[in-house]
């Protein structure tokens, strides 16, 4: 199961009948600490509705004078006076809860996924075809779409740059487009990274890698000189580094030349596969 | 509690450090500090990919403010968790406006 289908512990601060209000700055100093540890919170101040997945275990703050508000009881709930308490016991408390339902502990990933700007996207499948590590997917209805978010290597924009629709997104990203930015002229006219990488590697970056880790390895088994084949295999992986932004963690960990070419291959197939039947049943 | 819902949602970017620390603070103490009601959240990444039904919801409100990043980012993040922001929704940038202007954007709106 993906840690993203795990439950959650959000948290309500309550103002309403029922409870006394909270000093302003009390309640940014409270709202402020429980965001920073991963916690949402709802802040409400008389009528709102609150939605969350079943599964998920909500936490009521309030200063409450009697008996708690009632609440739709369609989530489990926990209601905790916070009157007198800092915001580091408020989230003392809201860890507590978390401790006790076997919830993923919020932050322990780093959101970085590819958002698809699909006002732009032309579904040309070239990151379905691009992706080592099945980020992506095709729809019922033949659209590539973001299907394992938490497969995506943090920090790597790769596959925004060999969108020849600058249509991929990192939010998270430092730069514009990828960081969702507006697309200027140029960066459409230069259809930004696709060509890069050719202009850059003179080929694809499969190529370039099956190509450089075949010349370290002729060499390391003619030479028997490992220190050289490495100064190889580590230029070859700056260079792409420095010019793609894709950190060293990512390509170190690149599959085999040959796991290489067999995924590009399959995922190659399915984008063929789904362009040519756009009604076909799901391709996972 | 009735079934009205929210319509400003405010997005803290936890996990990451590209919005100023500086925006952030004072976008949410603004809020903290005025009498609205508004949905705080960690990451709205984070609850994109988990396609969270509170996205949803907030999509069908009407005048929904959302102090986030880039509007192109965020329209991105709503329709990959399968909801589409209406062309009314105001996307607030902390990546690049000072939070007096996104905190007054998001507030007077909401008082008009």
């Amino acid at each position: 199961m993906s840690r993203l289908d795990t439950a959650q512990v959000r948290t309500v601060l309550y103002e309403g009948p029922g409870s006394l209000p909270i000093q302003p700055d009390a309640r940014s100093r409270i709202m402020t600490a429980l965001l920073d540890k991963g916690f949402a919170v709802t802040s409400l101040r008389g009528r709102a509705h609150v939605t969350a997945l079943p599964r998920d275990f909500l936490l009521v703050l309030g200063r409450f004078t009697g008996n708690p508000p009632l609440l739709d009881g369609s989530v489990a709930m926990r209601f905790q006076q916070i009157d007198g308490m800092d915001a580091a016991s408020v989230v003392e408390a809201a860890e507590k809860l978390h401790d006790g339902t076997g919830a993923v502990k919020a932050g322990t990933w780093k959101p970085w996924f590819p958002v698809i700007d699909f006002r732009r996207c032309t579904n040309c499948m070239q990151c379905l075809s691009f992706c080592l590590f099945d980020v992506y997917g095709v729809s019922a209805k033949g659209k590539i779409q973001v299907r394992n978010q938490d497969n995506c290597k943090t920090d790597c924009p790769a596959c925004s740059r060999v969108c020849p629709e600058v249509a991929i997104m990192f939010p998270k990203y430092r730069h514009g487009p990828i960081n969702g930015d507006q697309v200027s002229e140029d960066d459409t006219r230069r259809e930004a990274m696709k060509v890069d990488i050719s202009a850059l590697l003179g080929g694809d970056v499969y190529s370039l890698l099956r190509d450089r880790s075949a010349k370290a390895k002729s060499r390391f088994s003619k030479e028997r000189d490992d220190e050289r084949a490495l100064k190889e295999r580590q230029n070859c992986l700056l260079k792409l580094q420095k010019e793609m932004d894709i950190p060293m963690e990512v390509l170190a960990s690149l599959p085999s030349p040959d796991e290489i070419r067999a995924k590009a291959e399959q995922a190659a197939a399915r984008g063929r596969e789904a362009l040519a039947a756009p009604t076909s049943a799901e391709v996972s | 509690m009735s079934t009205t819902p929210l319509h400003i949602l405010y997005c803290h970017c936890a996990f990451a450090r590209v919005v100023p620390a500086d925006v952030k603070s004072g976008v949410l103490s603004r809020l903290a500090a005025s009498s609205v009601e508004f949905e705080a959240v960690p990451d709205l990444c984070e609850m994109s990919a988990r396609r969270d039904p509170r996205l949803a919801e907030l999509a069908s409100a009407e005048s929904l403010r959302i102090a986030a990043c880039f509007p192109r980012a965020v329209h991105g993040l709503f329709e990959a968790a399968g909801c589409c922001l209406p062309e009314s929704a105001r996307i607030l940038n902390m990546r690049t406006d000072p939070a007096e202007k996104v905190a007054g954007e998001l507030i007077a709106e909401r008082a008009a």
